[in-house]
């Protein structure tokens, strides 16, 4: 009886998934699952273009399953909610980033850092819990446990807060953890794109002096009028990168193609930190000499647990931070796809699901 | 005309230097400064035979020791020279033989050792820290190039002059030649244990490499109260880890079994291998948030997979022997738990033979020299 009214209950959905490694992405129906007791079903309104959705749509991770419907950057209006659901009601304006699932008993689950559970269920291209692969934002409705959906302040804007679910959490996580947050200090960021524009926002709010580390020149005048930035390096100008060095606390390093580390240790003052945030594939060098001659470290981060993302996107309302964004009709992602691919984006694609998304009936 | 080593200063002094990149050491006569009025004179009764006086006395670094912009090279110190000779080691232990006028914490007949440094600007922020090792103007004991064209000498000699700042009392009940390996060895593992939070009981260490550098931060980490694992390529090393350093387990690093088993169990690595080597698989043996810290110096850059990094939040950091005030308090901590280095007593004499065994790793765990019963 139970397992008829669950069908019964499944919603149709619609989204558009890739089909093969094309990355190509076109219509696709599907069905979201009945909305469970703990979870909440929200409509969305808009999803973030995050760089990841590009590797996974051609499966250069090597862990993509076809179809593929992308999206960890989605935002949208409650629409129904499970009985033992307690932080949400219908109406209410929520988020959904990188994950939707966790163990829920490990010991990083239990301290909030659910990022780092072994088990952790991505939002899409993942298998959840009942042996469903998950499918992510670009579609017009989401269900989701309410452990993994966040509240998005009032005051901020649907469209121009969905990158921060991606891109925001990934860089406030390591900005904190690795104290790279006190007034007064120096730090670079490395590549002004999606990840790194917030980086900017952040770091600015938090009272640290910001230095962009580019090589793009032309996006030195922008970065510093518009953004705020406090200087702005050219990395394939020796002279520039010379007569910083020494100078910065730490470096958020957002670059996911392969790219030199010895100029970035040399910016690094003593014991200073440069923390990745993108993730190439292959190894990058790494020289020793000047790692160990300054006490100086290279970390890792990734996103961040559901009590920080929710606690990034407050800071971020209290400090009115939201992506830079190109605003885009469904239609146009594959288009958007290829302008991301070359970097052509001031600084996120963010899709117009509710008004865009349409049945092709 | 430049003086030659022998004349460049009053004092005559006999070492054993090399020449050369065959890094083949022999008699060298030269000659040390005036004791100035901060300054102590040491007879030296001891050395220790670090791997970075091999690696010197080959010149292998080269270029590669100051790389921080590629094709550009920190203004305070020049590439490692042989010319006219390279007189090493960093881990010296002697007699307090003159005092200067200033000099209020030593006097003749102390026992006493120098480190990896004898100079630095005593300005910098550094500096004032207590965080010598790190002034960019720090000089190191050998090798280095004064501000008046001379150069250092290391402790491959009868005796050395150095400013009182960088001198340390050797602890009462602490051996001479067991201590000596400690002034390098010692403080380039105890600085980072605990600048990167190593020492709460019960966390557990990988010390990757047993030589000099991993046997004295293997008993280290048992005196902090650590679980402490040696990740070693040579399993005959196994029985003495466990049997003689005490510690609690072994890994054989090139066995995929064994590391699958151990994959996220460490909170920390030190590793003190100074050949090229793969990080992937130390990585791999680290939890959440956990820290591989790299004391040796390989001539190569190493391959950083960033994965790891990424996803367990983990982080690959550098160190470079400690401070003085840190060096001294190393040193009270090893006297307090009798911690030494595991030696070999050689005499002088005997040194290029030492220096093609250590090549090979072919030391239980670090040769000594006896300086003061040895003819130079």
């Amino acid at each position: 009886m139970g397992e008829i009214s669950e069908q019964v209950n499944q919603k149709n959905a619609l989204g558009w998934a890739a089909r093969d490694t094309s990355g190509l992405l076109s219509p696709f129906t599907f069905s979201r699952r009945a909305t469970g007791e703990k979870d909440v079903t929200f409509k969305v309104m808009y999803c973030g273009i995050c760089h990841s959705d590009l590797h996974m749509l051609k499966n250069e991770w090597g862990v993509s399953t076809y179809p593929l419907v992308p999206g960890h950057e989605v935002v949208g209006l409650v629409t129904e909610v499970g009985s033992k659901v307690e932080k949400f009601k219908v109406g209410d304006k929520v988020g959904v980033g990188c994950m939707v699932g966790s163990c829920r008993s490990c010991d990083n689950c239990a301290n909030n850092i659910e990022n780092y559970c072994r088990n952790y269920i991505l939002t899409y291209g993942a298998k959840y819990y009942d042996g469903t692969i998950t499918y992510g934002g670009y579609s017009d409705v989401m269900v989701v446990d309410e452990h993994f959906v966040v509240r998005i302040p009032e005051k901020l804007p649907l469209d121009a807060t969905a990158p921060l679910l991606c891109a925001g959490i990934t860089v406030y996580s390591p900005l904190r953890f690795y104290g790279l947050d006190k007034p007064g200090m120096h730090v670079g960021v490395v590549g002004l794109g999606g990840l790194g524009h917030v980086a900017v926002k952040f770091a600015k709010a938090m009272g640290v002096k910001v230095t962009v580390i580019s090589t793009s020149p032309n996006k030195k005048k922008e970065s510093i009028e518009h953004l705020g930035v406090d200087s702005f390096l050219v990395s394939r100008d020796q002279d520039e990168m010379q007569a910083a060095m020494d100078t910065m606390d730490g470096i958020i390093d957002t670059v996911s193609a392969p790219h030199p580390l010895l100029p970035l240790i040399g910016l690094l003052k003593s014991n200073g930190k440069l923390v990745l945030v993108g993730a190439p594939e292959k190894p990058l060098e790494l020289p020793v000499f000047p790692l160990l001659l300054g006490r100086k470290m290279v970390g890792g981060s990734n996103i961040g647990g559901m009590k920080e993302t929710q606690e990034m996107l407050d800071f971020a309302a209290k400090h009115n931070i939201t992506a830079e964004i190109e605003l885009i009709p469904m239609d146009y992602v594959n288009t958007a796809m290829e302008r991301l691919l070359k970097a052509d984006v001031r600084y996120r694609f963010v899709i117009d699901i509710a008004n865009t998304l349409k049945s092709s009936s | 005309m430049a003086k030659s080593p022998e004349e460049e200063h009053p004092h005559k002094a006999l070492g054993w230097a090399a020449r050369d990149s065959s890094g083949v050491l022999s008699p060298f006569p030269f000659s040390r400064r005036e004791n100035g009025d901060d300054d102590v004179t040491i007879k030296i009764l001891y050395c220790g035979v670090c791997h970075s006086d091999l690696h010197s006395c080959k010149n292998e670094w080269g270029v590669s020791r100051y790389p921080l912009v590629p094709g550009n090279f920190m203004e305070s110190e020049s590439l490692a020279l042989n010319a006219p000779g390279c007189v090493a080691t960093h881990e010296i232990v002697g007699v307090v033989t003159k005092v200067g006028k200033a000099v209020m914490k030593f006097k003749v007949d102390d026992k006493v050792g120098v480190g990896v440094m004898i100079s630095s600007c005593k300005k910098c922020d550094c500096c004032k820290q207590d965080l010598e090792n790190y002034c960019p103007q720090m000089m190191l004991t050998y090798n280095s190039i004064n501000h008046d064209g001379t150069k250092n000498y290391g402790g491959y000699s009868d005796m050395i002059v150095v400013d009182q700042h960088y001198v340390l009392r050797f602890p009462d009940n602490m051996p001479l030649d067991a201590g000596a390996p400690l002034l390098c060895a010692g403080i380039t593992v105890y600085s980072p244990m605990m600048y990167y939070g190593m020492t709460e009981a019960g966390k557990h260490l990988g010390v990757a490499g047993l030589g000099g550098l991993g046997h004295v931060a293997v008993k280290i980490g048992k005196a902090m109260g650590l679980k402490v694992t040696v990740i070693s390529t040579s399993p005959k090393k196994e029985s003495e880890a466990i049997n003689s350093l005490g510690a609690d387990s072994f890994l054989v690093s090139t066995d995929p079994a064994k590391l699958k088993a151990a994959t996220g169990t460490m909170d920390f690595i030190i590793d003190t291998v100074s050949a090229v080597h793969p990080l992937l698989p130390l990585l791999s043996l680290l939890k959440l948030n956990g820290k591989l810290i790299t004391v040796g110096l390989p001539e190569k850059p190493l391959e950083l997979p960033i994965f790891p990094l990424v996803l367990g939040r983990r982080l690959v950091g550098g160190s470079d022997i400690g401070g003085i005030k840190e060096t001294q308090e190393m040193l009270d901590f090893c006297a307090k738990h009798n911690i030494t280095a595991d030696i070999e007593l050689i005499k002088m004499d005997q040194i290029n033979t030492a220096m093609e065994r250590l090549a090979r790793s072919d030391v239980r765990y670090r040769f000594v020299i006896d300086v003061g019963n040895s003819k130079l």
